[in-house]
């Protein structure tokens, strides 16, 4: 093709205080390409893509679309020049219409009133074309994950995009819709769009795309035609090393430590989570697998003690842990690792030290008649510290400092340093790269060969089928019966995280 | 042009950003000053000398201050954990009426020894009782508590109003609305002789090292501090928001219902409804240049007490109305909390 | 009894009624605009009585009464650029900054009015709005006294509802000022700048409230006073939750919350003996807070009121 490239990053360097999210990277997109950006987490995709729609203005390079360079820090540049993109965490307001959201910026501020039904018109034909139906009327806070991604699609079709940049979109769909959107956008680069999109998973990138640009460490290491390459070279391009997850090796599961029983989680009117029940014995790890959303915040909750059962029962040890707090879990040997590590886990502008004794801070031995034994605590940290190999941390350190990755160690550190007999684990790897990922697997291991019971709650097939010893399913707030993991092949699993298991029997 | 958040404050710039903001603030309020026909360098050399310049001047200033280091150690606590009790000028009066009642009524029963105390402790019941109404109200139906600690004030001033005219009207007051007084025995003991000083500095500043000790050495400071923070995160490690609130409230308004307790039974001797020129209300500012720092806020309460007591002499010696002091102090505020912020975050083209 | 219940029935109830609302209305309509966009305004009870003072005094020193109103609008509006600059590109602490504006606001309207009047024993007054009779409506019996025989910023301020209801609800700027108030990536994502909108918001409902106190001095005190405006401001930031933000209830808010002050004005008159006046004057304050704890679990909150917005920052 000797047309011009539709879009041209050209020298893009980004820094964000000491670290280089950016540096010195370039790539083009040509016409009706689907173009795959490849990268571990933390590897400045996302930075990459922000930088080119004009959230980000970068420290230097510059960005082409179509031949004209693009005013940096400008999204509505962006859009004029006819790129749209779909932000991996949607960018909609959830009391307003689809419609709203659609035409927001789409018309003179000055006006005396609104456009709507043409505006609906043009939607619904768009919609139509496209096969993205949804309702205009509809409230965002009312739809599904996956409609929700239509809408932002439609956001920028109805801008008249021709440039579509796509931020992870497989991240919170199923495997079944996820294919659906990938033939979706096969059908919009046949009518003349360009794709890109981002991922750090390779099958699809290997199912999906014409080209592929690999990202590491802020730089391109690597661009390959998807024809031209497989599976194994991609994967150490994207790490750069081989690092090796771990795997379970059999053994041997005890007694039940923590059960649940026909348990049901409502707000209001609204079911979180609906009449399920599981168990997790000594010594074994019990994966739950669901893509987001579906009531694993909910389960995390309830397995930590935040959110209260409204129906059913729950058992810890052979009593009831009804009712339960963080500080009666914690109490009863109960290990948790949050969802979130900055909003739930740690307090990023506290000290490595505090973070590490928050839950346990009343006990007798940091506790010394009301005034903390801040050298006890020192201490504690700094066998964490060693213990965990949280890197660049001493106890006196900011905690928001930490990377990702060793702030997750310090988190795992002070649950497990104590030897727990149940550990909830809630996308313990979430946003990590694969060095953390392999160190986080390996202390879920150990835990478990050292007996612990272990609930494991991820959307990452790869994780819960190297780790989980049985797998259940959630699915709109309800759990499919238990899999043995030697009976869950890729096909069964994929049926049952699109809720096809009713009526089997449980293994 | 944006910020960034740093990685790390230098130590230089946290100190200086105080001093930083009060100079600003001078300069702007320098310009008020001009206008107003006055020299404002000179303006404030006379500040300076109407608060320091005699043995009088410097027992005033220090008086003063005693206020507005307990309703700033008020505002300081509560602000701490994300409780923003505005209510400190209601809870302020409702302390002072409550030692004033006590201090008319069990003097003839109790020894001065012990009626001292039950005076400081009563008004320290008051001021945490009033502040405990709109937390429960935040923690129960999630209402925001800054209105309601507001609206408050105004209720209790009609509350106030209506018992100084009521049942707790000073009959000797030739009908002047005043309370009742504190008996002359168990009034607070004098400071300094021959001035208005008394112990009540002694006992702000014990309660400023109190705060500070408990804020930066107990569990419940850590636990308070970490519920301020990240509410999320301090719940899920299992740190009770509700009952710690509770707790912060009650030290907060306790704090500010002593130091109306103090200015009655140590200065004034019976309750009028101008006995505060709004200490509540400053004592928010000087939590806020204190940067909500327990010790800081002695220092930052004798910066504000300063301007007021100086603006008072300056006025009457120049003529500049001695609303500057307000002034100074609110511009203080706004260019404190600018000056914080660059503390934290640096700017970035 | 009877003659608690026969004020419901005189004329002059209804038109203090109309009266007492107006700055109400303009203050909740302001803080309102704020809101929607995602600022919390507690600057409203210094702007309020800064644009009370300014109006006075424009028309104190020969101005008419709209030059008044309208310099007490530029003021407001000044001082909500600045509450502005604080809360959105700067992204401080919306509780703090607001109390620091309305202190500020409030000392240097106090500093200003004492150095143009340093010695007065009592305020001068100016001639305020006269009650403007509508031709036709204000000769209905009742009705026309009670509703069509108000000053004209009274007539605005109802206008300044609809107008405020049409303009969120229909427009394209309501819908991106409603959107910044939910979610400001989502604005930024589509080409505006929330940040601008937010100032934008912000300048206005803050030239709102200023006229909302300018009302209490060219229409109902016809002279200033410090400490005059008496927390109209919090209840205007209480009134906004009652009215779950939505235009045409804060409007019925406000005339509700007038209703029940305009009454126990006159009750006062009627009930007698041993019941203290004070008690009377606690009312709208009690009321303000109990509209607080009745509507706060069931208002529709702007998803992002109070969430600073930074570029680049999630």
């Amino acid at each position: 093709m000797t047309r011009p490239p539709v879009l041209e990053l050209s020298g893009i360097t980004k820094r964000f205080g000491d670290l280089v999210a950016n540096d010195d990277i370039s790539l083009s997109l040509n016409q009706g390409e689907l173009l795959a950006l490849l990268g571990e987490n933390g590897a400045g995709k996302t930075t990459l893509m922000n930088i080119l729609f004009g959230h980000y203005t970068a420290d230097s390079g510059e960005v082409r679309a179509f031949g004209d360079v693009l005013p940096p820090g400008k999204p509505s540049a962006a859009i004029e020049a006819g790129i749209g993109m779909v932000h991996q965490h949607f960018t909609l307001a959830g009391n307003l219409s689809v419609l709203d959201n659609v035409m927001i910026g789409t018309e003179g501020l000055g006006l005396f009133t609104s456009a709507r039904r043409p505006a609906r018109r043009k939607l619904t034909e768009l919609a139509e074309r496209f096969g993205l139906q949804v309702d205009p009327e509809a409230m965002i806070s009312d739809l599904s994950v996956g409609e929700r991604q239509r809408v932002e699609i439609l956001k920028a079709l109805y801008r008249d995009a021709r440039v579509l940049i796509l931020d992870e979109p497989t991240a919170v769909l199923t495997r079944i819709e996820a294919d659906k959107l990938f033939e979706t956008l096969r059908t919009m680069t046949e009518t003349g769009l360009s794709l890109i999109f981002i991922s750090h998973k390779l099958h699809e990138v290997m199912a999906a795309s014409s080209r592929v640009v690999i990202l590491r460490g802020g730089k391109v290491v690597a661009e390959r035609n998807t024809a031209d390459t497989d599976r194994a070279e991609l994967a150490e391009l994207m790490v750069g090393r081989r690092v090796v997850r771990p795997r379970r090796q059999d053994q041997r599961a005890g007694d039940t430590v923590f059960s649940a029983r026909n348990v049901s989680v409502t707000q209001g009117e609204r079911t979180l989570l609906d009449d399920v029940s599981f168990e997790v014995r000594s010594g074994e790890i019990l994966g739950i697998i669901g893509v987001s959303g579906n009531g694993q915040a909910t389960l995390g909750k309830l397995t930590c003690g935040l959110a209260e059962a409204t129906q059913g029962d729950l058992t810890f040890d052979g009593r009831t842990a009804k009712g339960f707090t963080p500080h009666d879990l914690v109490e009863s040997a109960a290990g948790r690792i949050p969802e979130d590590r900055n909003t739930e886990g740690a307090i990023g502008e506290m000290a490595v030290w505090e973070n590490s004794v928050l839950e346990r801070i009343s006990e007798p031995r940091f506790n010394r008649r009301g005034f903390v034994n801040r050298k006890a605590c020192r201490d504690y940290s700094a066998e964490l510290i060693r213990r965990f190999d949280i890197r660049g941390a001493t106890p006196d350190t900011g905690t928001r400092l930490l990377s990702g990755g060793n702030m997750q160690k310090m988190i795992l550190g002070r649950n497990l340093a104590s030897t727990p007999k149940f550990i909830v684990a809630n996308q313990p790897t979430r946003g990590l790269d694969e060095g953390a990922i392999a160190a986080v697997h390996t202390e879920l291991l150990a835990a478990r060969e050292a007996g612990a019971a272990i609930l494991l709650i991820s959307e990452d097939l790869d994780e819960v089928n190297a780790l989980s010893d049985r797998i259940q399913a959630i699915v709109k707030g309800r759990l499919s019966a238990p899999v043995a993991a030697s009976e869950a092949d890729s096909r069964r699993i994929g049926l049952m995280m699109a809720g096809i298991w009713e009526g089997e029997d449980a293994a | 042009m944006r910020l960034e958040r740093r990685t790390q404050t230098p130590l230089a710039l946290a100190l200086t950003a105080p001093l930083v903001a009060v100079a600003i603030a001078l300069a702007l309020s320098g310009v008020l000053i001009a206008i107003a026909g006055a020299n404002p360098l000179q303006a404030y050399y006379e500040m300076l000398k109407g608060a320091f310049g005699s043995r009088l001047s410097i027992s005033e200033t220090l008086t003063r201050t005693t206020p507005l280091v307990l309703t700033g150690l008020a505002a300081a606590v509560a602000f701490r954990s994300r409780l923003w009790n505005i209510g400190g000028e209601g809870q302020f009066y409702v302390g002072a009426l409550c030692a004033a009642w006590l201090g008319h009524s069990i003097a003839a029963v109790l020894p001065p020894v012990l009626a001292i105390p039950v005076m400081m402790i009563a008004g320290m019941i008051a001021g945490a009782l009033l502040l405990l109404g709109p937390v429960i109200l935040r923690i129960r139906f999630g209402v925001d508590e800054v209105v309601t600690t507001l609206l408050l004030n105004f209720i209790v001033l009609l509350f106030v109003s209506m018992m100084i005219e009521g049942p707790l009207k000073d009959p000797l007051a030739f009908g002047w609305p005043q309370s009742v007084a504190v008996s002359n025995d168990v009034m607070l003991p004098k400071l300094l002789s021959r001035s208005r000083l008394h112990i009540g500095l002694l006992i702000a500043i014990a309660a400023a090292i109190i705060i500070y000790v408990v804020q930066s050495r107990t569990v419940f400071g850590v636990k308070s501090r970490a519920a301020g923070l990240n509410a999320a995160a301090a719940s899920f490690a299992g740190i009770s928001l509700g009952s710690t609130l509770l707790v912060v409230a009650c030290i907060s308004g306790a704090l500010a219902g002593l130091a109306g307790a103090i200015e009655v039974t140590g200065l004034k001797g019976y309750v009028t409804l101008d006995l505060s020129p709004g200490y509540g209300y400053s004592g928010i500012v000087v939590a806020m240049l204190a940067g909500l720092n327990p010790l800081g806020v002695v220092a930052t309460a004798l910066f504000v007490a300063i301007v007021f007591v100086g603006a008072d002499s300056m006025s009457r010696a120049m003529g500049v109305p001695s609303f500057i002091a307000d002034v100074i102090v609110s511009i203080s505020l706004l260019t404190m909390l600018v000056c914080l912020l660059f503390t934290t975050y640096r700017v970035r083209r | 009894m009877m003659e608690a219940l026969d004020i419901f029935t005189t004329a002059s109830l209804w038109g203090a009624v109309l009266r007492i609302a107006t700055p109400l209305i303009f203050g909740t309509l302001g803080a309102l605009i704020c809101e929607r966009s995602g600022v919390l305004n507690l600057g409203i009870e210094g702007i309020m009585t800064l644009g009370a003072m300014v109006a006075w005094m424009t028309v104190y020193q020969g101005g008419d009464l709209w030059t008044g109103l309208a310099v007490a609008a530029f003021c407001g509006g000044m001082f909500g650029l600045l509450h502005a600059f604080l809360t959105v590109p700067l992204g401080l602490s919306q509780h703090v900054t607001g109390l620091g504006i309305t202190l500020f606001a409030s000392s240097l309207t106090y500093f200003v009015y004492r150095l143009s009047l340093p010695v007065s024993s009592s305020p001068p007054t100016i001639e305020p709005f006269q009650p403007l009779a509508i031709p036709g409506l204000s000769d209905i019996p009742f009705l026309g006294e009670a509703l069509f025989s108000q000053t004209a910023p009274t007539y605005l301020a109802i206008l300044a509802a609809a107008v405020t209801a049409w303009v969120l609800a229909k427009t394209p700027l309501g819908l991106a000022v409603r959107m910044t108030g939910e979610n400001p990536h989502a604005v930024e994502a589509q080409g505006l700048n929330p940040i601008r909108i937010r100032i934008g918001a912000i300048v206005v409902g803050s030239a709102l409230m200023a006229v909302g106190g300018a009302f209490l001095t060219t229409a109902t005190f016809n002279s200033f006073f410090p400490t005059m405006v008496q927390g109209r401001g919090w209840v205007c930031i209480a009134l906004v939750v009652f009215a779950s933000w939505q235009p045409g209830k804060a409007l019925l808010g406000a005339l509700l919350f007038a209703l029940f002050d305009a009454y126990q004005l006159r009750l006062q008159h009627v009930v007698e003996g041993g019941v203290p006046y004070q008690l009377f004057l606690m009312v709208p304050y009690v009321l303000s807070i109990v509209a607080l704890i009745v509507m706060s679990r069931r208002a529709r909150v702007p998803n992002a009121l109070m969430a600073p917005y930074r570029r680049g920052e999630r």
